[in-house]
């Protein structure tokens, strides 16, 4: 008797096992490996909605540095990449793991620092100048450390001023291998340098002690691509969802709600789709 | 009449049981046959315990021979054993009865579980948790498993070393009500009040060895060893 | 702080998905550790075979398995390009039940060990003198010892609720399909939200919580009737 009651409550406990899904739903889904940095600054929840009103897709964001991004579809268990790391992205294509790039919007980065600014470089509009003027005084800087998209920026930046702190790895610069709202977490709790995408660090709301520091220069401009993942090298790849989602995005429709995504008023993300680009019928 | 699926008598042909550099018990030959109840008495450590795991056939003997009725190692076993501190199962006292029906190959059902409760003086306490029972009616439970199997012989350790007079008592007035049904009792005990009170016949032991062996008034009245005399007289004896 | 308070009162359907999915797949990969881990420690308890010590030495340890690793381990064979890529498990919650499953079941497994282990040497004699045979002796060693074995449960249980590591690497931590309250705490974190991140802490608390209570009160009532 006793037994039966033991066995009843574990019964109860156990609701439904989580199902695998379903041959439909599965056509209707599809998986997008993206940033962080899109993830964080809140555009896919603003985005994605309307794709899925158009269409019933059903997007599923999978947010990791645009290296891991990468590899995650190298390995096929994804469907759409997302990313901004132009060099890297034309390299997965060229390596025959995508099937064409696209760009789709663009922002910049922004140089964030404490309000305090030891380096004195607030107010600036040389990026690279100000990195030279942060390893000369010793400041503490935060590198993201994950071969994300900024993090490849970043690395471009320090090579432009004729550094190396990665390999050298001097005690005020710190790699923490996370994204961006942790590095920007880190540097508010270290009084730290960092370098950061607009639309991340203006969504991000422990800013603490943190302001812009430098911003507006040309080399810290910031453009994202979508390519769909190569179906001949993973057969199961979903090829007519995935391509739906490009064309959306690429479409007048989709550049129109990138565009109006906005937090206080500003717009977080310029969309650039190439006019050569685009699909007929977006 | 001869049965030859009867565990008894059991002979022991002299048996020592040896654990690690100790001899428990030491050239034991001995025979027990039907009847009266036969006592193992001695002071502590004396090997009684030893004699009944080796009856029971919980362990074997490191030398000698030890036979049951007709054959030597039998197949079933038609004995049970009461331990001195009984381990209860951790469900009420009647599991632990239908537990014991179980092991035994026997039906557990509800009348034979009611009979065997009955037995021991324990038909309102079905229902408690073995764990909460008393000492002694713990040790009434432990007989009802050990009915439970319908044995031939009952062994029984010390049943009532930690148990009251009163409980006691109701212990003792059960083996003598199971040994005049005609189950064989094999008790052991350093009690002699015990020993005088239910003994047929006497197996008497200090330090491993079998002082001496016979009827009980005869060990009473006139025991035959020096060492029986001092046990009588009450002295520690080693 | 507020903000996750009101979430709760305004019964949001987002927070309410989150919870729902956390207790699904913790609670679901609990029970198939018990399915897995206890028959495995009753056997490592009861059966003398080659190999036991280092069994049981390999059980202890894996009581202290790496999340992140366990969740490595799982998606390298999850994924498309690993040995079970044709189930097409990866990113799913089924995923992260197994993650945590595997998470679990030896720390399952090795109490359960314990457990029956000192049971047995309390029972053996008994057992040995009532002729009890193996499947009985393993069944009623492991009724016997239904409340430590509750209380294991809830050690797998709480290990498992706690963790982020493993599922948000299988899981992908997905919006609406495989975020879990400590994936979200994760993510709030990084988005700069500490105070809702430490309201969600707190409501993931109050549901471990309501589980052991749940669990606490289902004891009392078996204590008093009987068994």
């Amino acid at each position: 008797m006793h037994f039966s009651a033991f066995a009843l409550l574990l019964g109860a406990l156990v609701t439904p096992f989580p199902s695998l899904p379903s041959a439909e739903a599965q056509e209707k889904s599809i998986v997008v490996a993206s940033t962080t940095s899109t993830q964080d600054s809140g555009l896919f929840g603003h985005i994605l909605p309307m794709f899925k009103a158009k269409t019933g897709i059903d997007v599923k964001v999978v947010a990791q540095g645009t290296g891991q991004a990468l590899d995650t579809a190298r390995r096929g268990d994804a469907d759409v990449v997302f990313v901004h790391a132009k060099p890297q992205e034309e390299k997965f294509v060229a390596e025959g793991f995508g099937v064409k790039r696209f760009d789709v919007m663009y922002n910049d980065f922004v140089l964030i620092g404490p309000k305090a600014d030891p380096a004195k470089i607030k107010g600036g509009k040389d990026v690279v100048t100000a990195l030279t003027a942060i390893s000369a005084a010793n400041s503490p800087f935060v590198s993201r450390g994950d071969r994300s998209g900024t993090h490849a920026a970043e690395l471009a930046l320090w090579q432009q001023a004729d550094l190396d702190p990665a390999a050298s790895k001097p005690a005020w610069y710190r790699e923490i291998g996370q994204g961006m709202g942790a590095a920007l977490n880190t540097a508010n709790a270290m009084n730290a340098y960092v370098l950061s995408d607009r639309g991340t660090w203006i969504s991000f709301k422990n800013k603490g002690d943190l302001a812009i520091a430098v911003a507006g220069d040309q080399r810290l401009f910031n453009q994202y691509g979508v390519i769909l993942v190569n179906p001949e090298k993973h057969p199961n790849v979903k090829k007519a969802p995935g391509q739906a989602f490009i064309d959306w995005i690429l479409s007048a429709e989709g550049q129109n709600a990138i565009r109006s995504y906005k937090i206080e008023g500003q717009q977080l993300f310029f969309p650039n789709a190439g006019a050569g680009q685009m699909q007929q019928a977006g | 009449m001869r049965d030859s699926t009867s565990d008894l008598p059991i002979r022991l042909e002299a048996v020592s049981v040896r654990a690690g550099t100790v001899d428990i018990l030491q050239n034991v030959s001995l025979e027990i046959g039907r009847g009266a109840p036969t006592l193992l008495l001695g002071p502590n450590g004396s090997g009684k315990s030893t004699l009944l795991k080796l009856g029971m056939r919980l362990i074997a003997p490191s030398t000698g021979r030890i036979s049951f009725g007709e054959r030597s190692a039998a197949s079933t076993r038609r004995s049970a054993i009461v331990f001195q501190k009984p381990v209860m199962l951790r469900r009420s006292a009647a599991a632990n009865i239908v537990f014991a029906l179980s092991a035994a190959g026997r039906p557990a059902d509800a009348a034979a579980v009611a009979h065997l409760l009955a037995q021991v003086g324990l038909s309102g306490l079905a229902d408690r948790p073995a764990r909460q029972l008393s000492g002694g009616e713990q040790q009434r439970l432990a007989l009802a498993r050990a009915l439970a199997r319908a044995p031939e012989v009952l062994f029984l350790d010390e049943p009532t070393a930690s148990l009251d007079p009163a409980a006691t008592k109701a212990v003792e007035d059960i083996i003598v009500r199971i040994a005049g049904e005609g189950v064989k009792v094999v008790m052991a005990t350093h009690d002699l009040g015990q020993a005088r009170r239910l003994a047929g016949d006497i197996v008497f032991l200090v330090g491993g060895r079998v002082l001496e062996r016979g009827a009980s008034p005869q060990f009473f009245a006139s025991p035959s060893t020096d060492g029986a005399r001092r046990f009588l007289a009450g002295d520690l004896v080693f | 702080m507020a903000d996750a308070v009101h979430l709760i009162w305004s019964g949001d359907a987002n927070l309410f998905a989150i919870v729902r999915l956390s207790l699904v797949v913790t609670l679901s990969a609990t029970v198939l550790a018990a399915l897995v881990g206890m028959p495995l420690g009753a056997f490592a308890a009861l059966v003398q075979f080659r190999g036991r010590e280092a069994l049981v030495v390999i059980l202890n340890a894996f009581m202290g398995l790496p999340p992140v690793v366990v969740g490595l381990v799982v998606f390298l064979l999850l994924s498309r390009s690993g040995p079970f890529g044709e189930l097409g498990l990866l990113f799913t919650p089924a995923a992260m039940v197994i993650a945590q499953a595997v998470l679990i079941t030896p720390i399952v497994a090795a109490l359960t060990r314990q457990v029956v282990e000192d049971l047995w040497s309390e029972y053996r004699e008994e057992f040995q003198a009532m002729q009890v045979g193996p499947l009985a002796r393993v069944s009623a060693l492991l009724w016997d010892a239904r409340f430590s074995l509750v209380t294991i449960m809830l050690a797998g249980f709480g290990r498992a609720a706690a963790e982020v590591g493993a599922v948000i690497i299988v899981g992908g931590n997905i919006d609406g399909f495989t975020r879990v309250m400590t994936t979200t705490i994760a993510l709030e974190t990084s988005k700069g939200n500490l105070a809702l991140a430490v309201g969600l802490g707190l409501i993931l608390m109050s549901l471990v919580m309501t589980v052991n209570a749940l669990a606490w009160s289902v004891r009392r009532w078996s204590e008093k009737h009987a068994a």
